[in-house]
């Protein structure tokens, strides 16, 4: 089995430890692990889904708009991180224990290094429900 | 056919020239791989490497020197490398790549004034720099490569495959930062792509595991982790190196005892790695 880029390694071990909902992305876009903290939020662990390329996580979690509707990804935080080696930020709903949609607000870290993008750092939280009116 | 390991340094963080230091040697790390043809490959280029540079009586032929990472200790012996001031021989330096410069320029801020009465640029031999590239390269009759690690700043670990023989170089490295290596998936444990199967694993066995305690996040490990990564990764025989300064030979000896204990027959063999001492792997 081959081994995670280093960064990978450790953007994990420090999310694990952080109580901010997060989760990182591989070079090739797979979820391949999110925290207790976002398991929490989303009501699933990591131990109970796993590894999950973008399509199964979006179909399960979000984006959503506040309908339930899809979002088009292109310009979702973590998409524009991918595609433009930026940190980007953004505003959506996501699926909660299998039902409640909730508003988060999320930034993207991309993990770029001499040799190349290596994956990115998603952190979440839930959106204050009076800012922004 | 064989493939050859010769330590010509061990030492981690700084020369320890102390005569209680004398069995293990003080020399800063230095490791020297002849292949299955005879060719030469250099792991890092420590205090260890000038007395290789006089010892090698190879004349001008081609030295291809490995540096998993820049920091003092794997870099310090090169300027006083013979084979850099014989203007017939070819050096070819490898090393990882970073952002803030080639590896030749971050090479030439040890080599140049005021550290130094030389310039990189200016050294008589045929010198080429190349910064490693991901995955895997030949090099002679073996296929090199090379990995980032867990450690401070930019650092790579080696895998050297020659015929059926293995060698897996991960000097400094601190791979339990943050995890519990026994419990963790291989994917997640750093450096296991580059250490798994191998007849023989150099790695970084700095500290004791109380000391560890004391020293966390400094990119080295305690003997313990050390023996979980060889364990979990199926390496054969297990070579503790980048000794810390601060042990004699008599803290080593005692190091080394623990660490059989520890293993229980897990895995073939426990040492630590000696200066001048050599290892035959069959190819």
């Amino acid at each position: 089995m081959a081994s995670q880029p280093v960064e990978l390694i450790l953007a994990r071990n420090l999310i694990s430890a952080v109580e901010l909902a997060a989760f990182i992305v591989d070079p090739d876009g797979v979820v391949s692990f999110f925290n207790d903290a976002a398991g929490e939020l989303i009501g699933r662990r990591f131990e109970e889904v796993g590894r999950l390329d973008r399509e199964e996580w979006s179909s399960q979690f979000g984006p959503f708009d506040e309908f339930g509707q899809l979002l088009p990804t292109d310009s979702l935080p973590l998409t524009v991180a991918l595609r433009e080696g930026l940190p980007a930020n953004g505003r959506f709903h996501v699926r909660v224990r299998d039902e409640e949609l909730i508003e988060v607000d999320v930034s993207a870290l991309p993990l770029v290094t001499a040799l190349g993008f290596q994956g990115a750092v998603v952190v979440f939280w839930r959106a204050a429900a009076n800012e922004g009116g | 056919m064989t493939l050859s390991v010769q330590y010509w340094g061990a030492r981690g963080s700084i020369p320890a020239p102390a005569r209680e230091m004398a069995g293990y040697g003080g020399n800063t790390a230095c490791v020297e791989l002849t292949l299955s043809d005879g060719s030469e490959v250099i792991l890092d280029a420590g205090t260890g490497i000038r007395e290789l540079g006089h010892a090698r009586g190879r004349g001008s032929s081609p030295v291809h020197v490995l540096l998993t990472h820049l920091h003092l200790d794997h870099i310090q012996g090169l300027m006083f490398f013979a084979p850099l001031f014989n203007p017939d021989c070819e050096v070819r330096i490898c090393g990882p790549p970073a952002l803030d410069g080639s590896l030749l320029n971050r090479l030439a801020r040890y080599i140049s004034a005021p550290l130094a009465p030389v310039e990189i640029r200016e050294l008589p031999a045929r010198v080429s720099f190349e910064e490693a590239k991901a995955g895997s390269w030949r090099l002679g009759p073996a296929l090199v490569e090379a990995a980032f690690v867990n450690h401070r700043g930019p650092t790579l670990g080696y895998r050297i495959i020659d015929g059926g023989a293995t060698v897996a170089y991960i000097p400094d490295h601190e791979p339990a930062l943050g995890q519990r290596l026994a419990q963790s998936s291989p994917e997640w444990i750093s450096g296991y792509s580059l250490a798994r199967d191998a007849d023989l694993l150099i790695h970084d066995a700095q500290y004791t595991d109380r000391e560890y305690r004391d020293r966390v996040g400094w990119g080295h490990s305690a003997l313990s982790d050390t023996l979980t990564v060889a364990h979990r990764t199926g390496a054969s025989r297990l070579a503790l190196f980048h000794h810390d300064p601060l042990h004699d030979d008599a803290a080593l000896d005692a190091l080394r005892d623990e660490a059989r204990a520890l293993a229980g027959g897990r895995l073939e063999a426990v040492s630590l790695a000696r200066e001048h001492e050599t290892v035959e792997l069959a190819t």
